[in-house]
């Protein structure tokens, strides 16, 4: 059995170092459509499938918590959107906090799929592997609520899920915090109209945190905790 | 056997009110039987013939229609067996009891349309849960309301999981829905006296989203995105098999490039996939660094992908006419020499494990399904290649132009867990020379198509990293869906999970659980 510490030791730290330094390798995200000030074209709007780019007060604006990642405003118009690369996604929900610093340091994590298409959640057991080891930042996933600190959900929430969810939530101990993960879990996403909860999550508990994204690469979920864990500033929802 | 020969043997057989024919324009035969006359001539197709069966899809029309979609070799293709009843008479008569493949099928029509299969042994409490819906909720009919359905829940709190072993301390285990780690979401009722699991009933469909419901009225163009998103892991191959469907009923001609490009990328995504589950297989059995060595290829294949892509999972990549990103074949030369360079990495682990005797003791002589089994089950992929019940549709029924392609699909006849792992290692190898020929055959040009939708019935079929997978669509003249079915082959590989399961102990539940690597979502839509 030698031969797999060998193996295990030949690899060495392949871990990325973000938080500490930047992660720009390619292919890390699917990135987010860009709306800068000199794009107004109504057909923008006609082309996004889910109304994530509408118009407010003549302005075009992203709802990046509706984009599902279409591509059809970069690739679909005569006027292509850019792109950004970034991952840096996750927003707080109105009045709520980070976990203070007594218990930042350390955060377990119980993974509730509610409706998950499987993506979302296999970018979350990618946490685990090496290239992003979350463990090096304190962060595990529980196999019981019982013992977590974060409730993480994927996944539109569907009717034949809901009970499952709410009691895994009324079985974590205080204090807890619930993290959405993904389109579906935040608005439903392509599955609206079926037998989903309305507004995603925050129709049946209470939303702290919100990753973005379809599926929201590893480094942003891994965004979110850290925000959660009080140890990274980030933007505040204005919901 | 070709069509005329299939055609005479079945008007030898039985009387026909309407005379077999072949659709001029799907090319599949129609055979238009009576109730009576449906159970015995899908046993005959099935159980004598050898066809496969694909899936039962039901209609609302005027009538109720059934057809039973069976699929022969390349020659012969698609044969529809049809059935009406009026609509105020939902009743039809069970195939499932000769043909046992149909047996899921018939209780989906009947918890989501109300058809009654007489016969059918178990109906009920399937994709809607008795313990949270009311009675007599249909959600697929016509007359469905989803306001009221919604505000008449009536949970039944007294709801049992059934019982069938009668044996002094027999014990029925629950797992479920939510249980460890990143797992998908269903239930497992085992029931035991003890250590060995004897009967396993899987309760599924806890995401059921209603995607088929969703679809109805949708714009085809939009549609896609559903066929997509409902199973993130094998996204590429279903949104193939759902632009090669309309592409062909609505003649619409795919440059050569793009349809080299698609067999590029769903290999890729086969690839990936199954180095994803042999991670599982890799982490059910508890070596950490095993997993973690291949959880590593997994994340290189997924980067690679979006290098090519800009998506990970290749979303929004397949569209109806073509592709929507062309890649240049610099970069795909370059994707394959990273992808070998993955692969040779995976056979360093492979032959560590292949000499890991505390690995294959889990695996071997576990989990056994035998061929007749697979069979009878009709199951599909790499779960059915294991125990020798080979049906891979690039060989049985090329799309796209896998026939011109030099590659020999993957079985084994064991049927254990190790069978199945050797076919996911094999299968990565076939991809990756598939990959490599397809490279030459690109010609340079348009990678997208004019699309002009027409009125018609699409079907078609694509190997997903799962296995055969059909999506049908009926579209209407305003370019928008009226019936969308999906055959996925999770669907049909849940329904023989418990061959598996059962008579194997309970710490070799989750290794088998991995060596089968179904998708919950792609199960429950």
């Amino acid at each position: 059995m030698s031969y797999w510490v060998k193996k295990g030791l030949k690899t060495g730290v392949v871990s990325t170092h973000y938080p500490k330094q930047e992660e720009n390798t390619s292919g890390i995200t699917p990135g987010l459509p860009q709306i800068t000030d000199d794009i107004n074209s109504d057909n923008l709007i006609s082309v996004c499938p889910t109304k994530a780019i509408h118009k407010t007060d003549e302005k075009l604006l992203l709802e990046s918590s509706l984009c599902i990642h279409c591509y059809r405003c970069s690739r679909d118009t005569k006027e292509p959107l850019s792109w950004s690369e970034g991952f840096e996604w996750a927003s707080f929900e109105k009045n709520s906090t980070p976990f203070s610093s007594t218990f930042g340091h350390s955060l377990h994590i119980c993974v509730v799929d509610s409706g998950d298409c499987g993506a979302c959640l296999n970018e979350t057991k990618l946490l685990n592997s090496p290239l992003y080891n979350m463990h090096r930042l304190g962060f595990f996933i529980t196999p019981s609520p019982r013992k977590a600190d974060v409730l993480l959900v994927v996944g539109a929430v569907t009717q034949q899920m809901k009970g499952a969810l709410l009691k895994a939530y009324e079985a974590m101990p205080t204090p807890k915090k619930v993290m959405a993960v993904g389109t579906c879990a935040l608005s439903g996403g392509v599955f609206e109209g079926g037998f989903i909860a309305e507004n995603g999550v925050s129709s049946i508990l209470p939303v702290d945190i919100t990753v973005p994204g379809c599926p929201p690469p590893p480094l942003a979920i891994l965004h979110g905790l850290l925000s959660l864990a009080g140890r990274k500033n980030i933007k505040r929802g204005t919901k | 056997m070709t069509k005329a020969r299939l055609m005479e043997l079945l008007l030898s057989k039985w009387k026909f009110k309407t005379k077999p024919y072949i659709d001029a324009h799907s090319k599949s035969m129609i055979v238009q039987c009576d109730k009576e006359q449906v159970p015995l001539v899908c046993d005959w197709l099935f159980n004598q013939e050898e066809y496969h069966f694909a899936g039962l899809i039901a209609q609302e029309k005027e009538l109720w229609e059934l057809c039973y979609l069976f699929v022969g070799p390349k020659e012969i293709g698609y044969i529809k067996i049809i059935t009406t009843s009026a609509l105020q008479d939902p009743n039809f008569k069970s195939v499932s009891t000769l043909v046992h493949a149909a047996d899921w099928h018939e209780r989906e029509v009947e918890d989501l349309f109300g058809i009654n299969f007489e016969g059918h042994p178990r109906l009920g409490d399937f994709i809607l849960h008795d313990d949270i819906w009311q009675e007599g909720v249909k959600p697929m009919s016509s007359t469905f309301d989803k306001k009221a359905a919604l505000n008449n829940l009536e949970p039944k709190l007294n709801w049992q999981p059934r019982r069938i072993l009668d044996l002094k301390g027999a014990f029925i285990m629950p797992i479920g829905p939510v249980f460890s780690g990143e797992a998908e979401s269903l239930n497992i009722q085992l029931e035991t006296i003890g250590e060995e699991i004897i009967r396993a009933f899987p309760r599924l469909f806890f995401k059921y989203r209603g995607v088929e419901k969703i679809a109805i009225g949708k714009k085809v163009k939009d549609v896609i995105l559903l066929a997509e998103r409902n199973a993130g892991t094998s996204a590429f191959s279903h949104a193939l098999a759902y632009s090669l469907a309309i592409e062909s009923s609505s003649d619409i001609k795919v440059p050569k490039r793009a349809q080299m490009l698609r067999i590029f990328f769903a290999e890729m995504e086969r690839i990936r996939s199954h180095i994803s589950t042999i991670e599982a297989i890799c982490n059910s059995t508890g070596l950490v660094v095993a997993a973690s060595q291949v959880a590593i290829l997994e994340e290189e294949m997924l980067r690679l992908s979006g290098e090519l892509s800009v998506h990970r999972y290749f979303f929004g990549l397949c569209v109806i006419g073509g592709l929507s990103k062309d890649c240049d074949e610099k970069s795909c030369q370059k994707a394959i020499e990273k992808i070998k360079n993955i692969i040779l990495r995976l056979d360093e682990i492979k032959d560590l494990l292949i000499n890991t005797s505390s690995f294959l003791d889990r695996l071997e002589e576990v989990g056994v399904i035998s061929k007749s089994e697979a069979k009878t089950h009709d199951l599909v992929g790499p779960m059915a290649r294991g125990s020798n019940h080979c049906n891979d549709l690039r060989k049985f029924h090329p799309y796209l132009g896998y026939d011109k392609l030099d590659f020999e699909p993957s079985c084994e006849i064991e049927g254990d867990g190790y069978a199945r792992l050797r076919v996911l290692f094999d299968e990565v190898e076939t991809s990756v020379k598939i990959m490599e020929q397809v490279i030459p055959k690109m010609p340079k040009g348009e990678i997208f198509a004019k699309v002009n939708i027409k009125a018609s019935t699409a079907l078609a079929g694509v190997e997903t990293p799962r296995g055969a997978a059909w999506h049908w669509i009926e579209i209407d003249e305003n370019e928008r869906v009226k019936r969308y079915r999906m055959l996925t082959p999770s669907f049909t590989n849940w329904h023989g999970f418990h061959l598996a399961i059962e008579n194997f102990a309970f710490q070799d539940l989750p290794i088998i659980m991995a060596t089968l690597g179904q998708s919950v979502a792609e199960n429950d839509r």
